[in-house]
């Protein structure tokens, strides 16, 4: 099936439309901790999705726009900078084009971009998917369940049917999620792939949402700040609006009733 | 034509009268804050404040933006990550900046159906409206010039699709296309010179908008009765007016805070809302999306300039008669073009002497169907190239054109408009009656 597109006529006066593409595949709705208005990172899971992403997505995918030192920032996993020291050093090498050789990982690099060329790369793929096109393709479902990026993500990764078919040297895999129904990706994910350190459960599924809410993460690594700021720039203004509407009211009085004063 | 009498400017001290002879500009600014308003403008009439608003919003941000954007087609995505990630409060300027032009158009089209239904382009203020159009049209380039500037896949192929638009053209169309690209595709050439078009229209439009306001201050408002301010005297302005300052800012400023918190909801908690998923990837010239959709304000005109294909009759009519020339694809760029040319021109379609919609009995339900038919347009410009859509489309697009060419022109000849208000201050009273003096 091919990808959908929908507008909403009717929202375009409340807030002016909604174009909205949806993932032809079947999106499992996840509640994940950071949607809605006031829906924040779980930085536990943040780093458990990290595991599942260094362990095994790093094997052919890429974060090339990621730097890792935003591993220490606020609003994210919420390791300190030693830990992304010593998680660099330790996992990450990188080509040093001044070394013409490559070395372990500084928290001043990028992740590397993807081993394999087929791969795409995973920095904003939460954000270049939609899950949902909302009710009627409108899309307004947003502003509490988000756009269904990371729904997606979780989706494709347990979405896998069992099936294989080669086409023209290829092996596809059927997949509910993805948008024609076979991936070229073979399944990544099979459960008790990683061992968290917290002892939270390594299941298919659980690993899936990990790795979904991290990638979210690393395509707006900005978000809790941004909503932060949304809320604060939406409550100043409100209460402007109150002022301004009493200033407007007393403004305008005499002039809605002048006859009346007139006749006091 | 003679402006509404009012108190001017007088310099008071002695640096005053200095300047004053030397730079009236105090004058300038008083007289422009201090305009006589009719006194009856209702809600409809805020959306100047948050069009004027708009523009320095998207300057502002726009200005800083730059600041870190690259313009080169291997680092113009990056640089924009670079922007989201690693520029203090860059997410936010650019969340701002990319609903703000969403925030403009809303804007600039309420205001424009607002000047449609209460006649606020009939005579004396053709010109004024003429001068909305060309800001209209300037900010449609802008719009178009700055979505491609990310350098994603929406930003790629729509670039591609609206520049072909101007390859349609018959015999120069090729030409033209790779003069506009500086190429023959897509690529740096066109990138560079999009990035200066799209820094420089602004200003443009900002020049523009001096003269939009300057063209309607001469005239005076219109109002929502369409009848004039009396000119006669001072005294007799003044029961149909009150100065801009401080009775319409401080109204349109509470709209505007109003308006500002539902755009600071839609920043603050969907800002990629009205955005496409597939600009967040890459450009990518070898890989084509499944559909190439743009923003949602060009959406109508886009519906239209699909809607025209070859199996309309019109549009072989138009191929037989050219022998060929006029294509289906030309046809519908002619007929994209043409419908904001018939809206451009309404101050000469429409024959009605009755300004204001409201006492046109008539012309409000077809006015009504106008804004249907825009909002249908919209919704079918989203959808997929195909039956139902199309023909849906096609209607539509009838009917936008059937509006301003045959039903406005026939509507002033037949309507008998009821009776309206012989002054503003009549048409104020009948809404607070305890205005009454």
């Amino acid at each position: 099936m091919l990808k959908k597109l929908a507008l909403s006529a009717a929202l375009v006066l409340t807030t002016g439309g909604a174009v909205l593409a949806a993932g032809g595949g079947h999106t499992e709705d996840i509640a994940f901790s950071f949607e809605g208005p006031f829906g924040k990172y779980d930085p536990v899971q943040l780093q458990r999705g990290l595991k599942v992403y260094t362990e095994v997505c790093a094997a052919c995918h890429g974060l090339k726009y990621v730097p890792i030192r935003t591993l220490a920032d606020p609003g994210g996993p919420g390791y300190t900078e030693d830990e992304v020291r010593a998680y660099a050093a330790a996992n990450i090498e990188v080509y040093d084009p001044d070394l013409e050789d490559t070395r372990p990982a500084k928290p001043a690099d990028h992740f590397p971009p993807s081993n394999d060329p087929n791969a795409p790369d995973l920095s904003l793929m939460a954000k270049a998917r939609a899950g949902f096109s909302g009710p009627q393709g409108t899309g307004i479902n947003q502003l509490l369940r988000g756009i269904g990026g990371p729904e997606h993500i979780y989706s494709i990764l347990t979405g896998y049917t069992g099936e294989e078919k080669e086409v023209a040297g290829t092996v596809f895999y059927e997949n509910t999620a993805f948008s024609t129904g076979w991936i070229s990706m073979p399944p990544p994910l099979f459960g008790e792939d990683v061992e968290f350190d917290d002892g939270a459960p390594n299941d298919l599924h659980s690993e899936a949402e990990d790795v979904a809410a991290f990638l979210m993460w690393a395509a707006e690594p900005k978000m809790m700040a941004r909503k932060q700021a949304g809320f604060m720039a939406v409550l100043m203004l409100s209460l402007l609006s109150v002022l301004l509407y009493l200033t407007n009211k007393k403004l305008w009085y005499p002039i809605k009733h002048r006859g009346k004063q007139a006749n006091l | 034509m003679s402006g509404i009498p009012h108190d001017h400017y007088e310099p008071k001290t002695g640096f005053e009268k200095w300047l004053h002879e030397r730079l009236p500009i105090v004058a300038l600014a008083y007289d422009t804050l201090m305009i006589p308003t009719p006194k009856n403008l209702n809600w409809w009439w805020i959306w100047g404040i948050v069009l004027a608003f708009a523009l320095v919003l998207q300057i502002v941000t726009g200005v800083i933006l730059v600041m870190h954007y690259v313009p080169h087609v291997d680092l113009a995505f990056a640089s924009v990550e670079h922007i989201m990630r690693n520029v203090n409060g860059g997410h936010m300027l650019r969340y701002i900046h990319a609903n703000g032009a969403s925030l403009f158009f809303l804007a600039v089209y309420i205001h424009i159906f607002r000047g449609l239904f209460y006649g606020s382009y009939k005579a004396p203020r053709e010109v004024t409206w003429i001068i909305g159009m060309l800001i209209y049209l300037a900010m449609m380039a802008t719009g178009f010039l700055g979505y491609v500037l990310p350098w994603g896949q929406m930003s790629f192929w729509g670039a591609t699709v609206i520049t072909g638009l101007f390859g349609a053209i018959p015999f120069i169309g090729d030409s033209l296309q790779a003069w506009l690209l500086g190429g023959p595709a897509v690529d740096q050439a066109a990138l560079n010179r999009f990035f200066s078009l799209h820094y420089l229209l602004p200003f443009v439009i900002a020049a523009l908008v001096a003269v939009h306001i300057w063209a309607f201050h001469t005239t005076g408002n219109n109002n929502p009765a369409g009848v004039e301010v009396r000119r006669g005297s001072k005294a007799e302005a003044e029961k149909d007016t009150l100065p801009f300052w401080p009775y319409f800012v401080i109204k349109d400023l509470f709209a505007l805070a109003v308006i500002l918190v539902i755009f600071f909801a839609v920043v603050g908690f969907m800002p990629n809302y009205l955005g496409h998923p597939d600009n967040y990837i890459e450009a990518n010239p070898l890989a084509t999306p499944a559909h190439i959709v743009p923003e949602w304000y060009f959406l109508p005109f886009y519906a239209i300039l699909r809607a025209f294909t070859a199996d309309v009759w019109v549009v072989q009519a138009a191929s037989f008669l050219t022998g060929g020339i006029i294509d289906a694809k030309f046809f519908g760029v002619i007929a994209m073009f043409g419908a904001i040319i018939v809206m451009a021109l309404v101050p000469w379609l429409d024959t009605s002497r009755v300004r204001s919609g409201k006492y046109r009995p008539m012309f409000k339900w077809w006015f009504r169907l106008l804004v249907i038919d825009f909002l249908v347009l919209m919704w079918a410009g989203a959808m997929p190239a195909e039956p139902p859509y199309s023909d849906i489309a096609l209607i539509g697009s009838a009917y936008w054109f059937a509006y301003f060419l045959v039903i406005l022109p026939i509507l002033g000849v037949i309507e008998k408009p009821k009776p309206m208000p012989a002054t503003i201050e009549e048409d104020f009273v009948a809404q607070y009656p305890d205005a009454a003096e």
